[in-house]
């Protein structure tokens, strides 16, 4: 009866460890695509400095803006696109426009494609590192600064940089109240 | 109530308790096999009914019948209900059934838990078939419920579905520890773990799948819950979650999940082709390392369902490889059947006939399953008929027929009566050929590029539709008679013998037809095996 009780609490704790790795799959999953610079998930190490050795070369960065599901907001970049030279600093303006007569909230999720050159796309300021919150009828114009990192693909002639806006008023009203 | 127990007592458990009762509370494995397989049989038709609306409504192009609200409804409930409520509960009713009578044990190691994972199940899909009267109607996201069409735009009855699968895995779990409790605890003296039952082995891997990737699943679904009601973000793209990444979860559960769904019956399988051709196995230690082969593979394979999300070409070739890889441990499988049964003194019997079928039709399903490996030709195939047929072939001729086939080899062992030959054989051809008529024009309708989950199609898939859904009701028909099979085989079967089939070996052959409440209270002798 013993060795069946062993057995069973084996089987037991190998069910709640494997339950704990359900969820670990999801930092593991974070780190993954960090590294990797799948998903266009742009948090790869900060860009500081290169290689001066590398040749400056020129890249076509694409901008696209969408908003997802029913977000009613404008929002457009100051140009559709630009060339750029690797490793020195650009800036591309974003407006935002609250179209409703409500105060909302907003939040940018970047993407970059292809998922390859993600980790190359380094932004030093962008307004996606935090929410916007607009007044009926308001609307604003934020900055992105960006660098391309010049060890950039050769395969890699341009960069396509999207944004998608979601309304997130309900998850940030709380925090809204008590500013 | 106490006086129940105590009349019971004074029994000493001999026989079984009367009335409703005997079900509600018993701890014997035979009971709760039968409840079990009876459960699935059940499902098979519910399951089935949903099937027949599915392809009334695809009999013809255009809206015929249903809603195409209704119909997601449809898709979604009729592959839930036959992985989990049929396939799955199926296997777990023969292992109850068979396990401790191949390994010579009197029951299974944890009875009273065994008594609770079957009695959670029918709450559970109470649960889910209770959302059909809801507000919002049943679950609509296919069985696959991808976020974000599971969690921001799912009917409110989400949140059942949630706790109707957390309840599913537990009760899966509890089944595979038990089962696993077992066979390392009870075997007969001198049965060493390469001397089991075929059968015993592939449930004992399959347990550890189930272990393995049931809690994983638990934990999707919980991350479901928490983003629905609580505010989290795991998928949720806005609060920095990625949808992907329910894929990459749910996958990795999803694909060891489809070999929980097809390693017994290869078990099945191997014991009625040994006894029908009257040879011992071809190569059963290689059938056991095979089946060790596919459980460890089928963990590194799961993203070749998605290789339409955006990944490197590295993880596309890796997933690519990885899965062919399968077909060499299913390959060896195949080529053992073939050989057991070369030059073997072959009889037909309905048993054998399903097996052959499975062996056939189940390489047909494998074959269409390296075509949608190859990760390039994946994207066209991807989310189409081709798909839906694939894992019809390897469901239906597959886990399926291998159950039948276990039923009719097992039946008269199980009620003490031999069901009727010639039913058997009419049951086995309108099956073959239905399924056939079914599931094989869905390979054309889906190379032509016939998306998968569509209430309505193109005209020129017109013809072929009309002639599957024909097949699938003639399949539907076929089923009702295995009902009646089994019905007049237990009310007034011929009675069996204690060998039933000349050739079969086994501890399970060397008890009476129907065995004894309590079977193996002494452990037998390996020797009474050699024949």
């Amino acid at each position: 009866m013993n060795s069946t009780k062993r057995s069973a609490s084996k089987l037991v704790l190998m069910t709640c460890g494997m339950f704990c790795f359900g969820f670990a799959l999801v930092p593991i999953y974070d780190v993954f695509c960090d590294i990797t610079g799948l998903n266009g998930k742009i948090s790869g190490p900060t860009f500081t400095s290169y290689d001066q050795a590398i040749e400056i070369r020129e890249v076509q960065i694409t901008f696209v803006t969408s908003n997802n599901n029913k977000m009613p907001w404008s929002f457009k970049s100051a140009s559709p696109q630009m060339r750029v030279k690797t490793g020195e600093d650009y800036l591309m303006n974003f407006t935002f426009k609250n179209t409703t007569d409500k105060p909302m909230i907003a939040q940018a999720i970047p993407s970059v494609s292809p998922g390859r050159g993600a980790r190359y796309f380094h932004k030093t300021e962008c307004f996606c590192f935090e929410q916007q919150f607009l007044k009926a009828g308001e609307s604003i114009t934020v900055p992105v600064k960006f660098i391309i990192d010049p060890e950039l693909p050769k395969n890699i002639a341009s960069l396509a940089l999207g944004y998608t806006l979601f309304d997130v008023t309900e998850e940030f009203a709380n925090l809204q109240a008590l500013n | 109530m106490s006086a129940v127990i105590e009349s019971n007592h004074d029994d000493h458990h001999h026989g079984p308790a009367k009335g409703f009762s005997r079900w509600l509370y018993t701890t014997n494995h035979k009971d709760i096999g039968s409840m079990y397989l009876w459960f699935s049989l059940i499902m098979l038709f519910i399951g089935g009914a949903m099937a027949m609306v599915i392809r009334a409504e695809l009999f013809e192009p255009g809206s015929q019948i249903v809603s195409p609200e209704f119909y997601n409804q449809m898709v979604t409930n009729h592959g839930l209900i036959m992985v989990f409520g049929v396939i799955m509960p199926a296997f777990v009713g023969f292992a109850n059934w068979m396990i401790p009578m191949q390994i010579g044990a009197p029951d299974m190691a944890l009875p009273r838990l065994n008594n609770l994972s079957f009695w959670i199940l029918p709450a559970a899909f109470g649960i889910l078939l209770s959302t059909f009267f809801m507000e919002g109607g049943a679950p609509n996201f296919g069985w696959t419920f991808y976020a974000p069409l599971s969690t921001e735009y799912a009917p409110p009855t989400v949140t059942f579905f949630i706790f109707s699968v957390h309840i599913m895995g537990a009760s899966s779990i509890m089944g595979s520890i038990n089962i696993i409790t077992t066979i390392l605890n009870m075997r007969a003296p001198g049965m060493t773990l390469m001397k089991m039952p075929l059968f015993v082995w592939s449930w004992f891997i399959t347990a550890y799948l189930l272990i393995a990737v049931m809690p994983v699943l638990a934990g999707a679904v919980t991350m479901m819950l928490m983003d629905i009601h609580f505010g989290t973000s795991f998928f949720k793209a806005a609060g920095g979650g990625d949808p992907v990444l329910f894929q990459h979860i749910f996958w990795f559960f999803g694909h060891p999940e489809v070999y929980i769904m097809i390693l017994p019956a290869f078990g099945i399988v191997s014991h009625i082709i040994e006894t029908f051709s009257r040879k011992p196995i071809f190569g059963y230690s290689s059938m056991v390392y095979a089946i060790a082969s596919i459980a460890l593979l089928s963990f590194v394979v799961w993203a070749h369902h998605m290789f339409t999300v955006g990944m490197p070409i590295a993880g596309e070739l890796f997933f690519m490889y990885s899965t062919m890889l399968i077909a060499i441990p299913t390959g060896v499988k195949v080529f053992n059947w073939l050989s057991t049964m070369f030059k073997g003194s072959l009889t037909f019997e309905t048993p054998m006939l399903f097996s052959i079928a499975f062996v056939a039709l189940f390489t047909i399903g494998g074959l269409s399953g390296i075509m949608l490996a190859i990760a390039p030709a994946d994207f066209q195939y991807h989310d189409t008929y081709f798909v839906v047929a694939h894992f019809h072939y390897v469901l239906v001729p597959g886990a399926l027929f291998s159950l039948l086939a276990g039923a009719y080899y097992w039946l008269p062992k199980w009620t003490g009566h031999m069901y009727d030959e010639t039913l058997g054989k009419t049951h086995f051809w309108m099956s073959f050929i239905s399924v056939n008529l079914t599931f094989f024009p869905m390979h054309f309708v889906g190379l032509a590029g016939m998306p998968r989950r569509i209430p309505d199609y193109s005209m020129q898939f017109a013809d072929w539709n009309m002639m599957v859904s024909v097949g699938a009701f003639l399949f539907g028909l076929s089923q009702l008679l295995f009902l009646f099979i089994v019905i007049k085989c237990v009310l007034n079967g011929k009675k069996a013998t204690a060998e039933v089939w000349e050739g079969a070996k086994g501890f399970e052959w060397t008890v009476d037809s129907p065995p004894p409440y309590h079977t193996f209270s002494s452990p037998p002798s390996m020797e009474t095996l050699k024949a």
